[in-house]
């Protein structure tokens, strides 16, 4: 039996072989692997991109004190991004899968229909829920639009839930019980982190503080935004900066979510205005890239 | 000669609920006369036929030339033209004229030209693109090969990228990836490659291992399942009876909603801790996917305990202010809002305190961690917790039955506190979206404002409910909700649209009332009596009609003729006397006036010298279309002989 880590290496590995890039994990909050930059900001354009990371994402009003076996705060997300698709992408998936040990024969496979929608990215795409022994285990999407624009160049997104995945495969019941690394349980690396990020997401983090910086760091995405158009050189213009400020402003939206600080008639309107950000920046990235031939 | 023909789309896995209609698409293909046999598994859509035509029959056409006058000249350069000999040309009358041989094609190349744009027009609820960018061609899901054979030949044609030949796929785990087939072996060798291409075997496979497993069948999963697998294999599987403590619906609505397990029914009719899952492969000898399959459901058996148990610490009752936080609709504000509108609505409608008190909780379930989690299950989990916090029956039992009908299949509530309840939801919904404009058009109808409109239809027939539709909504909602009735009428209970419009155009009246004339008026249809009588009030109506007459006064009894029309004033006289009785009766009463009818206008002459008479003689047939018409307009009636409109 593979330990979590374990699992995440072949994975890696498989991918690695299938031409991806090995990234690591965005570092600032997000929700989903999807809303790095690896995938919101590369799925633009024309360039070819394959890359895959394990992206912790964060969902704060999930979190569960560390209680629940199968619910958590912030999850593991092994994202695959191919970009164009392949023809064979779903029989590439499935040597993933064989890759970490699962013997397919032996098993039942069904391909769900699930499409995908993120309005807050201005972002939807079609596809499935991948069904083993009736476990969604991977997340398969066909982006047809991010941020706004129609993809030229429609890329294969595949999310696999880690947790979940190797909870299947070492056979436990409970996400803590995974072992992660020789002599390491899933619950001796993250129940503190999901225990204590539990309490401050819904009983300690400070709501007045937390809309002051989601202003800030609008504010300062804003600014940028509206830099762009008189800014000289466009190559050096910092819109990847610009873009981690909305990741903070999503981040600081769901904390808040989790505090039950946003109205109904708040929540539609900051939806809209991270939405906004998330769209202005989207657009600048494809300019930005299509003025140049050199990748940025 | 005659060909077999074989196409096959392979995609990657296409939506189970799309399938039916695509297979209806294909059967409408062109293939030269020949009729398409259609079939579909998930990868693939299939249309097979015999007795295609190799080649399309020559034709002769006569191509009209230039006028005799125009000269022999003239007619040898239009025949040249046309690649004719000119010496084939003809005189006909004043203009020449030839014969012109059109060679038929080769059918091979037809379908050739043909089959991208008809595989590729197939309608879908919503496309992708793949390829191409956003101008590439755009499918259901990508199509990975095709196979196309005209007898032995490839058709050759190519879509996306993806050339037809004679290669198919087996089970994306089991079969092979790359098998030659021909018309005569393809679906002999899916099946080698654990591919079932009837739709009609693999439903009928699961229907019967699922059945011997103890499953009780409920036709929508199977149809499900049916397009959801290529090889469909049923297994059992086991849940901890303690589970058994949470009600049966959040258990089923788990199995079938969440897992697609069909459930299991004990011999005393309660639910076994058992499933039956169907997978999409050829067995489970070591029992691998059992166990799997048990994992899953427990895990979620015991979310849902978990729910239930949180979910108890705080009330239905102590939920009502949370409601301030969940948005009904941005343009019409919360589900408090619309809460304190529905009680409002009970009220007015003469809802008794049960159905107030259900309606002020109808809605605080969607606060519960249950309904957050299983949103099909809003309304069940808002009564059985209500029940558990002790609100009286009638007024459980309203919550619990207040989305009902959720189909035109599906049942009204039972309750009388559950139909005024569900009414006044529905009316909420309907008179705020149309109030804000949000009207369906076409296929976009995102609040599922027809399913509330025909749910108030059937709660309001089926319940015999005192209500007249057209005091409980107005405006542009008026006509959606009488389109609505009238689809009622025509789709879900069968009466012939004539007979629909008949009843309609006689009048205001409640649908429960509508709903009895209309099954007299069936019942009389096939007398002998009533459509000479029908056709009798149009040609009525049509006089009145043409004459522009508007008078509704007394009927001058010295006027009458003595016959046929004092005979049918006298009828109608006593007719009217007669009074109420059944509808049935009624109209057969009214039937009865046909001989009387007939020997008037026969012997009548209504459009007489004398305006006094003329005058009289319309008030008669006035007072006679207004009396038959009190049930239906019989003029509506398509009597034989009349096209439908």
């Amino acid at each position: 039996m593979d330990t979590f880590q374990e699992t995440v290496f072949k994975l890696k590995k498989y991918w690695a072989d299938r031409g991806c890039i090995i990234q690591e994990p965005h570092d600032v909050e997000v929700g989903a692997g999807t809303m790095s930059p690896e995938t919101f900001l590369r799925v633009l354009g024309p360039k070819p991109y394959r890359v895959a990371y394990v992206q912790p994402s964060r969902r704060t009003a999930d979190g569960r004190y560390g209680e629940n076996p199968n619910r958590l705060y912030k999850h593991q997300q092994l994202q695959v991004i191919l970009k164009p698709t392949p023809d064979d992408v779903i029989d590439q998936y499935l040597g993933s899968l064989r890759a970490i040990g699962i013997d397919l024969a032996k098993h039942d496979l069904k391909l769900e229909e699930d499409n995908w929608e993120a309005p807050t990215l201005g972002a939807w795409g079609v596809g499935w829920q991948i069904m083993l022994d009736g476990l969604e285990i991977t997340q398969f999407t066909y982006f047809q639009q991010c941020g706004g624009f129609d993809l030229e160049l429609v890329p294969a997104e595949i999310t696999y839930g880690l947790e979940r995945l190797t909870a299947f495969l070492q056979g436990v019941d409970s996400v803590y019980d995974i072992t992660w690394a020789p002599g390491f349980k899933y619950s001796d690396v993250r129940f503190a982190d999901e225990l204590q990020f539990s309490v401050y997401n819904f009983e300690m983090a400070n709501v007045d503080r937390l809309w002051r910086l989601l202003g800030e760091h609008e504010a300062e995405c804003k600014e940028l935004l509206a830099a762009y158009p008189k800014y000289p050189d466009k190559h050096r213009f910092p819109v990847l900066p610009a873009y981690d400020q909305v990741l903070k402003c999503s981040h600081l939206f769901n904390l808040l979510d989790a505090r039950g600080a946003i109205s109904v008639t708040e929540r539609v309107g900051v939806i809209k205005r991270v939405r906004d950000l998330a769209v202005g920046t989207a657009k600048l990235w494809a300019d930005q890239q299509s003025l140049s031939q050199e990748p940025a | 000669m005659s060909l077999d023909f074989l196409l096959e789309i392979g995609t990657e896995e296409i939506p189970h609920w799309m399938i039916p209609s695509a297979l209806a698409q294909l059967q409408r293909f062109d293939l030269l006369g020949a009729t398409p046999r259609v079939d579909a598994s998930p990868r693939r859509l299939v249309v097979q036929a015999t007795g295609v035509p190799e080649r399309t029959p020559d034709r002769e056409e006569i191509l009209k030339g230039p006028p005799v006058a125009s000269g022999e000249k003239a007619a040898a350069g239009f025949a040249r033209k046309q690649g004719v000999d000119p010496c084939e040309m003809k005189v006909n009358g004043s203009h020449y004229e030839l014969l012109k041989r059109i060679p038929g094609r080769v059918a091979a190349e037809l379908l050739a030209d043909s089959l991208p744009s008809a595989i590729l027009g197939i309608q879908w609820p919503k496309t992708m693109y793949w390829t191409g960018g956003k101008t590439g061609p755009r499918f259901i899901r990508p199509i990975r090969w095709i196979v196309a054979l005209l007898g032995d030949q490839v058709i050759p044609f190519e879509i996306a990228g993806v050339k037809s030949g004679n290669v198919t796929r087996g089970h994306r785990i089991l079969g092979s990836s790359s098998i030659p087939v021909t018309t005569a072996n393809y679906e002999a060798e899916l099946r080698r490659n654990f591919v079932i291409l009837s739709s009609h075997e693999r439903r009928h496979k699961i229907e019967t291992e699922a059945s011997k497993l103890g499953a009780k069948i409920d036709s929508g999963l199977l149809e499900t399942l049916t397009f959801i697998t290529e090889y469909p294999t049923a297994i059992r599987g086991d849940f901890d009876p303690l589970y058994l403590e949470l009600p049966a619906e959040v258990l089923t609505t788990v199995m079938r909603h969440h897992q697609k397990y069909f459930s299991v029914y004990g011999i005393n009719g309660a639910l076994a801790p058992n499933f039956v899952a169907v997978m999409n492969t050829s067995g489970d000898p070591e029992g691998i996917v059992k166990h799997g399959n048990e994992r899953v459901l427990k895990a979620r058996f015991n979310d849902a305990r978990f729910f239930w148990n949180v979910d108890q610490q705080k009330k239905l009752v102590d939920r009502g202010d949370d409601l301030a936080h969940v948005t009904f609709q941005a343009k019409l504000g919360t589900y408090l809002e619309k809460t304190n509108r529905v009680v409002e609505l009970v009220k007015e409608l003469g809802g008794n305190a049960h159905a107030q008190r259900a309606a002020e909780l109808c809605k605080c379930d969607l606060t519960t961690e249950m309904v957050k989690e299983f949103t099909d299950l809003q309304g069940i989990v808002g009564g059985l917790y209500a029940k558990a916090q002790g609100e009286p029956e009638p007024v459980w039992r309203a919550i619990y039955e207040h989305y009902r009908p959720l189909s035109m299949d599906d049942s009204i509530p039972e309750t009388s506190e559950g139909q005024i309840v569900a009414l006044a939801d529905k009316l909420d919904t309907l008179r705020g979206c149309f109030s804000v404009g949000l009207i369906p058009s076409g296929s976009k109808d995102p609040f599922a404002l027809r399913r509330a409109a025909q749910g108030v239809v059937k709660i309001l027939v089926e319940a015999k409910l005192d209500y007249l539709l057209d005091n409980l909504v107005a405006g542009d909602l008026r006509a959606f909700m009488q389109e609505r009735v009238q689809y009622y009428f025509r789709e879900v209970r069968g009466y012939k649209y004539d007979e629909v419009n008949a009843v309609l155009a006689s009048g205001v009246s409640t649908l429960a009332d509508v709903e009895a004339r209309l099954a007299a008026l069936a019942s009389v249809r096939p007398t002998e009596d009533f459509e000479p009588l029908a056709a009798a009030c149009k040609r009525i109506r049509n006089i009145l009609k043409q004459a522009h007459f508007e008078g509704d006064g007394p009927l001058d009894q010295a006027l009458l003729e003595a016959g046929p029309e004092r005979d049918l004033a006298d009828r109608l006289t006593s007719f009217t006397m007669a009074g109420e009785g059944d509808f049935f009766n009624r109209l057969i009463a009214i039937s009865a006036f046909r001989p009387s009818v007939d020997l008037f206008f026969d012997k009548v002459l209504v459009n007489a010298p004398d305006p006094a008479v003329r005058a009289n003689r319309l008030t008669l047939l006035n007072k006679l279309f207004t009396e038959f018409s009190t049930i239906a307009d019989f003029s509506e009636i398509v009597t034989s002989g009349e096209q439908k409109p």
